[in-house]
C-alpha cells in the first residue's frame, strides 16, 4: 500500500489538474446546453489557444498569465465569428449537418497548426514552472495551484454573468425555451454566437494555464478534450456545476490511476473510461440531439 | 365474459416526482371505436406510449388477446398487429408519400414490387392516391395526418391506435377524416383513439373512456359519459357541472340523461 | 435490376491500363479507387442509414493489421489473409455495433465514440508487440500471384477495380430490397420506423457489419499495394475523415457518390502536394473546408448537383414546344 502521504498528494495534485479539465469541460458543456451541439471544434481550438499563448512568449516574451489577458477575448471574439459566420449558415439548423461542419472545422484547424508549425514538440522554460508551495500537508506547484485559483474565478464570473447581467439571462432563455426566447425577441443567433465566444474563450484561458507545465503540438488539445467529454457527459451536458464537480473528480481519478497503473495505460484509460461513459451513462442523458 | 382485445391494468407512469399515469384500466372490444378522452396532461398520450411499446410502465400491465405485451418492443407489436399513428407527425420526410406508406407494407411483404403496390392502394383508400409522387414534407396538415394514418393501415394491423389524428385541422379537413376512420372500423379494424375534437367522439365512438390526472374516471357511451358531471368538471372546473344543470341535475348525475342541456354535452369540442 | 450503369462505369475504368502505361495515372487510380471502396462502406452506415461514424480507420485499420499479420506471423497465404482481413472488419463493425446500437446511442453519441474506438485501436497498435508498436508491420515482398502481388500495377488496379464494382452492386442491391427500404426509414425517422415494425437495431447493427467490411477491403488492400501499414496510417484520422468526404462530395446515399467524390478528393489531394510539396496537413485543412463548404452549399453532393442540373435542363426542354406556338 502507497504511505497516505503520497496519496494525499496524489488527491491534491489531482484535483488541481482536475480544476483544468473543469474548465476546458466548462466551455463544452455551456455551448451543449444553449446550442445543444456537440463541437467537435473544441480540441482543435484548444490547441490553437496553446499555440497563441507560446508565440505571445516566444515573439512577444509575453508571461502565459498576462497573455491570458489578451487572449481571453481575442478568442471570445474568434469563437463568435465561427459560430456566427460559419457553423451556424453552413448547417441550415440541421443536426447532422452540425456535426460535420464542427468536424471540417476541427480538422482545418488542427491540421492548419500541423501544416505551419510541423509536428515538433514544444515547451516554455520558464523560471518559476518548478517552484513548490509547502502546504504542510503536501508540496503542490505552484503553477497548478493558480490554475485552480484562476479556474474558481473564471467560474464566478461565469456565475455572475449568467444571472445578472441580461445576455446572461438571455442566454438561459435561449438555452431553456428558444422558440420562447425567440417569439421574446432575443436575437437567437447573436446568443448562440455569444456563448459559443464564452466556450472558446474558456480555452484561452484553460491555455494560458497549462502553458507552463505542459507541452504543445498540433495534437495536444484532443487529449484534453476527449476527458473534457467524458466529464460533461458524467456531470450532465449543460450543467456547468455538474461540469466543475465532474472535472475534479476526473482529476483525482487519472491521479490515482497514474499512481497505481503508470503513465502510457493512462491515455487509453481516459478513452476507455469515455467510451463506458457513454454506453452506460445514466438515462437521464438519453438522446443525441446534436 | 370474452377477453377484450386490449386490456390495460392498473398501468402507473412516474417520471422523477412526476406522475403522469396514475392506476389507469381500460379495455378495448374488438372491431369497435374506443375513445380515450380527457383534458391537456391527462396522461393519454404516455398511456398511449406504454401501450405501444415506446415506454415501460413504472407499474402495470398491458395485454393484447390475453397475452401480456407489456414491455414488448414497438416492432414486436407491429408485428402482432398493433399499429399507431404519432401525435406530432412523424413522416419519413425524405421519402415520398409512396415510399414512405411501402415501409408500413414491407411488414408482411418481402418484395419492393408488392409492397409498392399494396401501399398504392391503401394510398387510394385514405385519399391520397394522386399524392403518391410527392415529398412527404411537401403535404398539407390534413395530408400528413392521412399518411399517417395510410402507414399505419400499411402493416394489415388488428388494432390502430389513433393520437389525436383530427388535432389541427379545420372543421372541413374534419368532416372530411371521419368518414375515413369509420370506413377503417367497417373493415373490421379495431380503433382506440385520443380525440380532443368532441363532434368526433360523439359520432365515431361506441366506449369513451375518460382519463383525468393519470386516472379514468368514468367510462361508457359517448352520450353517458359526456354528461357525466364528474367529466364536466375535468374539462371546465369545478362547479361547473351545477353551473351548467344547476344542483340538482349535478347532483343527479346531469347531463342529457339527468335533465341537462340535450344535444353533445357541455363541452363540444371546446377545449382543444 | 439497373445494375447496366455499374457495368458501363467498371468497363469503361477497366480500359485504362490499356490505355496508358503511366504509373503516375494508375497509382492515383488506385488510391482513388481505394478511398471510393472505403467511402462505400461508410455510405452504407452513413448515407443509408442515416448513422454518422467519425472513426471508420477502426475497419480500415482491422482489415489492414489482420491481413498483414496473418500473412508476417502466422504463415497464412496472402489470399486467405485478405478474406481474413475483411472478416476482421466485419467483426469489428458488429461488436462496435452491438455496444454502441444497444445502448441507444445516435447523432453525435454516436459519432463521438466511433472516434473514440478508432482513437483507442490507434494507441493499441502503436504499442502493441504484435501490431509492431511503433514500427509496424513491413509485408515481405514475394512478387507472384499467388502471393496477391505483382510486378506492375495493372493486376492491382483490376482487381481494385473488382472490388468497387462489387461494393456498387452490394449498394445498388440494398436499394432495392426490403433491407434497404427499411434502412432508408430507419435514417428518416426511427420512432416511426419502429411503430411500423422495424427492427431499428437490427437493422443498424447489419448496416454496420456490411459497412466495416467494405472499409476493411480497403484497408486489406493498402497493405497488400503498399507492403506496409503502421498504426497512424491504419487508424489514423486521415482515413476517417476521407472515409466520409468523398462520400458527402460524391453524393451520400448514392450508389455512385463515393466513386465520385473519391476522385475529387484525391485529385484535391494530388494537386495540393504538387502545389506545396510534401508539407503534412495541407491536404487535410483543404479536405476540411470542402466539407464546410459542401456541407453549406451543396449538401447533395456532386451527384445532387448533377440532377438538379437535369432538372433543369428537362424544365427547359419540356417549355421550348410552347414558345414555338407562341
Amino acid at each position: 500500500m502507497l504511505s497516505p502521504v503520497i496519496l494525499v498528494a496524489a488527491v491534491l495534485n489531482g484535483l488541481l489538474t482536475g480544476a483544468v479539465y473543469a474548465l476546458v469541460a466548462l466551455g463544452l458543456t455551456l455551448i451543449y446546453g444553449v446550442l445543444h451541439i456537440i463541437n467537435f471544434a473544441h480540441g482543435a481550438l484548444l490547441t490553437a489557444a496553446m499555440f497563441a499563448a507560446f508565440f505571445a512568449h516566444r515573439l512577444f516574451g509575453l508571461d502565459p498569465y498576462v497573455a491570458a489577458i489578451v487572449l481571453t477575448p481575442l478568442f471570445f471574439v474568434l469563437g463568435y465569428g465561427l459560430q456566427r459566420f460559419i457553423i451556424g449558415p453552413a448547417a441550415h439548423g440541421e443536426d447532422r449537418n452540425i456535426l460535420l461542419v464542427t468536424l471540417g472545422l476541427a480538422v482545418m484547424i488542427e491540421n492548419a497548426l500541423l501544416f505551419a508549425f510541423r509536428g515538433d514538440t514544444r515547451t516554455l522554460n520558464l523560471d518559476y514552472a518548478f517552484d513548490v508551495v509547502d502546504l504542510g500537508i503536501a508540496f503542490l506547484p505552484v503553477v497548478r495551484v493558480t490554475a485552480f485559483a484562476v479556474v474558481l474565478g473564471v467560474a464566478l464570473v461565469l456565475w455572475l454573468v449568467l444571472s445578472l447581467t441580461d445576455t446572461g439571462k438571455a442566454i438561459r432563455a435561449v438555452a431553456k425555451e428558444k422558440l420562447g426566447a425567440e417569439l421574446s425577441g432575443i436575437d437567437v443567433p447573436h446568443i448562440y454566437a455569444v456563448t459559443f465566444g464564452l466556450g472558446t474563450a474558456c480555452l484561452a484561458v484553460a491555455a494560458c494555464l497549462l502553458l507552463p507545465t505542459y507541452y504543445v503540438n498540433p495534437h495536444v488539445g484532443n487529449a484534453f478534450v476527449l476527458v473534457a467529454f467524458t466529464i460533461v457527459v458524467l456531470g450532465g451536458m449543460g450543467s456547468v456545476p455538474g461540469a466543475l464537480a465532474g472535472g475534479l473528480f476526473i482529476g483525482v481519478v487519472e491521479s490515482l490511476s497514474g499512481l497505481y497503473l503508470g503513465e502510457s495505460l493512462g491515455q487509453i484509460g481516459i478513452f476507455v473510461m469515455f467510451i463506458l461513459v457513454l454506453l452506460f451513462r445514466p438515462s437521464g442523458l438519453f438522446g443525441e440531439r446534436a | 365474459m370474452a377477453e377484450p382485445l386490449l386490456r390495460v391494468e392498473g398501468v402507473c407512469k412516474r417520471f422523477g416526482g412526476l406522475t403522469a399515469v396514475d392506476g389507469a384500466s381500460l379495455a378495448v372490444e374488438a372491431r369497435r371505436i374506443t375513445a380515450l378522452i380527457g383534458p391537456n396532461g391527462a396522461g393519454k398520450t404516455t398511456l398511449f406510449a406504454i401501450i405501444s411499446g415506446f415506454l415501460a410502465p413504472s407499474e402495470g400491465r398491458v395485454f393484447h388477446r390475453g397475452t401480456n405485451i407489456t414491455g414488448t418492443p414497438p416492432h414486436l407489436l407491429a408485428r402482432r398487429g398493433i399499429a399507431r399513428t404519432f401525435q406530432l407527425v412523424q413522416p419519413f420526410a425524405g421519402l415520398t408519400v409512396h415510399e414512405n406508406i411501402a415501409i408500413g407494407a414491407h411488414l408482411s411483404r418481402r418484395s419492393r414490387a408488392d409492397a409498392l403496390e399494396a401501399a398504392a392502394a391503401v394510398a387510394r383508400m385514405v385519399g391520397l392516391g394522386d399524392l403518391l409522387d410527392r415529398p412527404a414534407a411537401s403535404l398539407t396538415a390534413a395530408g400528413s395526418k392521412r399518411l399517417e394514418v395510410a402507414r399505419a393501415l400499411a402493416t394489415e394491423p388488428e388494432l390502430i391506435l389513433l393520437d389525436e389524428v383530427l388535432a389541427g385541422l379545420n372543421p372541413a379537413e374534419v368532416a372530411a377524416m371521419v368518414p375515413m376512420v369509420r370506413a377503417l372500423a367497417d373493415r373490421g379494424v379495431t380503433i382506440l383513439m385520443i380525440e380532443h375534437v368532441m363532434q368526433a367522439v360523439m359520432s365515431l365512438a361506441q366506449h369513451v373512456f375518460v382519463l383525468v390526472e393519470g386516472r379514468i374516471v368514468a367510462e361508457g357511451a359517448p352520450p353517458a359519459v359526456v354528461g357525466n358531471p364528474r367529466v364536466v368538471e375535468a374539462y371546465l372546473g369545478h362547479g361547473a357541472a351545477a353551473r351548467l344543470w344547476g344542483a340538482a341535475g349535478a347532483d343527479a348525475g346531469g347531463g342529457p340523461t339527468g335533465g341537462g342541456p340535450a344535444g353533445g354535452g357541455p363541452a363540444g369540442g371546446g377545449d382543444a | 435490376m439497373k445494375i447496366a450503369p455499374i457495368l458501363i462505369v467498371i468497363a469503361a475504368l477497366a480500359t485504362v491500363p490499356l490505355l496508358t502505361a503511366s504509373n503516375v495515372v494508375l497509382n492515383f487510380l488506385i488510391l482513388a479507387l481505394m478511398i471510393a471502396l472505403v467511402g462505400q462502406g461508410w455510405n452504407v452506415l452513413g448515407g443509408y442509414g442515416g448513422q454518422y461514424s467519425f472513426g471508420h480507420a477502426a475497419f480500415f485499420g482491422t482489415g489492414a493489421y489482420v491481413t498483414a499479420i496473418v500473412q508476417m506471423r502466422y504463415g497464412v497465404d496472402a489470399w486467405t489473409g485478405f478474406a481474413l482481413g475483411i472478416a476482421g472488419g466485419a467483426l469489428t463493425g458488429a461488436a462496435i455495433g452491438a455496444l454502441t446500437f444497444r445502448s441507444g446511442l445516435k447523432g453525435s453519441y454516436f459519432a463521438l465514440v466511433t472516434l473514440a474506438f478508432a482513437e483507442v485501436l490507434r494507441i493499441l497498435a502503436s504499442v502493441a508487440p504484435i501490431t509492431g508498436a511503433g514500427v509496424g508491420i513491413l509485408i515481405a515482398l514475394d512478387l507472384r500471384p499467388q502471393a496477391f502481388q505483382f510486378q506492375s500495377r495493372a493486376p492491382f488496379y483490376w482487381i481494385l477495380l473488382g472490388l468497387v464494382g462489387v461494393s456498387l452492386v452490394i449498394v445498388r442491391l440494398i436499394e432495392q430490397t426490403r433491407f434497404g427500404a427499411w434502412l432508408v426509414a430507419v435514417r428518416e425517422n426511427e420512432d416511426a420506423a419502429r411503430a411500423l415494425g422495424v427492427d431499428a437495431t437490427r437493422i443498424k447493427l447489419v448496416a454496420i457489419t456490411v459497412s466495416a467490411a467494405m472499409t476493411a477491403a480497403g484497408g486489406a488492400f493498402y497493405v497488400q499495394y503498399f507492403l506496409f501499414i503502421d498504426s497512424g496510417i491504419a487508424y489514423g484520422p486521415w482515413i476517417s475523415v476521407e472515409a466520409l468526404l468523398a462520400p458527402i462530395v460524391g453524393g451520400i446515399g448514392t450508389v455512385f457518390g463515393p466513386l465520385l467524390g473519391a476522385l475529387v478528393v484525391r485529385t484535391l489531394g494530388e494537386l495540393t502536394k504538387l502545389g506545396t510539396g510534401d508539407a503534412p496537413g495541407l491536404d487535410l485543412v483543404i479536405y476540411g473546408g470542402l466539407l464546410i463548404l459542401v456541407v453549406a452549399f451543396a449538401p447533395r453532393g456532386l451527384a445532387g448537383v448533377l440532377s438538379d442540373l437535369r432538372g433543369r435542363v428537362a424544365r427547359l426542354r419540356s417549355r421550348m414546344p410552347e414558345q414555338a406556338h407562341g
